[in-house]
């Protein structure tokens, strides 16, 4: 148990921090797949073909390919397509790409697939009429998606939105590889100089198992507070 | 755009899918009796019983599947106790401890999968068995079983595919399987969007070819 401590000879805070950074690896990519969602979205529902296919092939390409490959793919190639973009406007010298923002964007791009799916699925499911009824009343059309759609879209889509939440949480532990000192990669560091892997990564799976669970009581707290009046 | 270099890395790819397949194929057959164990311990009245089924299942749920892999591998091996008994032959071997970890976690979710099939089976098909006077023990294996595993069927092929992308761990404990490979490929060649897109679309296949299988299954097996 000493092993756990904080400070110099222990590795309880170094784990600490490691748990803090997945948190904020997984909720930056959360934020980044609903960014990705609030494009791909309407553009699954748009009455246009071709816009269906780009969507279409985004979600379909990113659930069916392993996580790990798309972090592969943008660990060893993000920071070659900044700087071939940066080449075009002029800047030659080499670029880094922080393993946060690979990671997260990696993670993000993933989650915003399933976060798609999810929000077309509750959009898919509102009734008609309520986008009539908003209409008919002369509310703009900002007021109509911000006030009268999306509030009931969100009491349909958190439930699924929380398992969302639990994959890219989940996710987040494949950046490891990628060099982010997280749960999982300093798990590894600690067991690799202290030759006890099982102990560590019995607290990884602890640690994973904790988040896993205070999230689940938020959710269900934030489920409880969009089903007013239902 | 390097279509040399695709056309050079897939044979590589494709035996090295071939693992990819064997993996997910072995986890598979694990899986699907611990989850049909754990689907049974579930559904029994009995709380402890129930507790440990839930327990497992929550905790396989809960925690990434890297973890259980890193545990099984690297964890496993530092007790004693168990690199002198005959599971260590098992043990050693990445191949099984990679299949053990898969097994573990498609069990897991396989489980809950059979728990709500078993559920939701109308209570009118059981007490029609029972008025025939068929035995509990038949009315169990030759009519809920059947009809719980097609009920399950969509969501299965559902976990068939996230266990497909499941196998791409295997990587992370030295095996090469087709997202190994595509890693040693991408790190000598950095060709990341070439091989990516190789790689992936053999990935692709094959979640489209399951995703037939399965609905194809539904449809032979549909009530109807």
């Amino acid at each position: 148990m000493e092993l756990l401590n904080f400070g110099d000879n222990g590795w309880g805070d170094e784990l600490a921090i490691a748990t803090l950074m997945t948190i904020a690896v997984s909720i930056t990519a959360m934020i980044i797949g609903f960014a990705f969602a609030a494009i791909f979205t309407p553009l699954k529902l748009s009455k246009k073909k071709y816009l269906n296919l780009i969507s279409n092939f985004y979600t379909t390409v990113i659930r069916g390919v392993p996580e790990l490959l798309v972090i592969y793919l943008f660990f060893f190639g993000g920071s070659g397509a900044i700087m071939y973009v940066a080449s075009i406007f002029g800047y030659n010298d080499y670029i880094e790409i922080n393993a946060f923002i690979t990671g997260s964007f990696s993670i993000g791009i993933i989650s915003g697939a399933y976060s798609t799916e999810v929000f077309r699925g509750a959009l898919q499911s509102i009734d008609k009429g309520q986008f009539e009824a908003s209409k008919v009343l002369g509310i703009s059309k900002f007021g109509q998606f911000y006030k009268i759609i999306l509030p009931q879209m969100l009491r349909l889509a958190i439930p699924n939105l929380s398992n969302v939440w639990q994959i890219t949480l989940k996710d987040t532990s494949l950046i490891s590889v990628t060099g982010l000192v997280e749960i999982m990669r300093q798990s590894y560091i600690a067991a690799g100089s202290t030759r006890d892997p099982l102990f560590f990564y019995s607290w990884a799976a602890v640690l994973y198992l904790m988040l896993t669970y205070l999230s689940m009581k938020f959710i269900n707290k934030l489920e409880i507070r969009y089903k007013r009046g239902y | 755009m390097d279509l040399e270099l695709m056309i050079s890395s897939l044979p590589k790819l494709l035996s090295a899918a071939i693992v990819t397949l064997k993996l997910l194929s072995a986890s598979l057959f694990f899986g699907l009796f611990i989850g049909l164990l754990f689907a049974i311990l579930r559904i029994s009245k009995n709380v402890l019983i129930n507790k440990f089924a839930y327990v497992y299942s929550y905790v396989f749920r809960g925690t990434p599947l890297l973890v259980q892999i890193f545990i099984i591998y690297f964890g496993l091996a530092q007790i004693e106790y168990l690199r002198t008994s005959f599971l260590w032959t098992i043990l050693k071997e990445p191949y099984w401890c990679a299949i053990i970890a898969f097994a573990l976690n498609t069990g897991a979710y396989t489980s809950e999968i059979l728990r709500s099939a078993f559920q939701t089976i109308k209570p009118g098909i059981i007490e029609a068995g029972k008025s025939l006077g068929i035995s509990n023990k038949i009315i169990f294996y030759k009519i809920q079983i059947p009809v719980a595993i097609r009920q399950s069927l969509p969501a299965y092929g559902n976990e068939i595919i996230l266990m497909m992308k499941g196998t791409s761990l295997a990587s992370t404990v030295t095996l090469m399987d087709l997202t190994g490979v595509a890693k040693y490929i991408i790190s000598t060649t950095f060709k990341p969007i070439e091989v990516f897109i190789v790689a992936g679309g053999i990935y692709l296949f094959m979640t489209f070819i399951i995703h037939n299988v399965i609905k194809y299954l539904e449809k032979k097996y549909s009530f109807q």
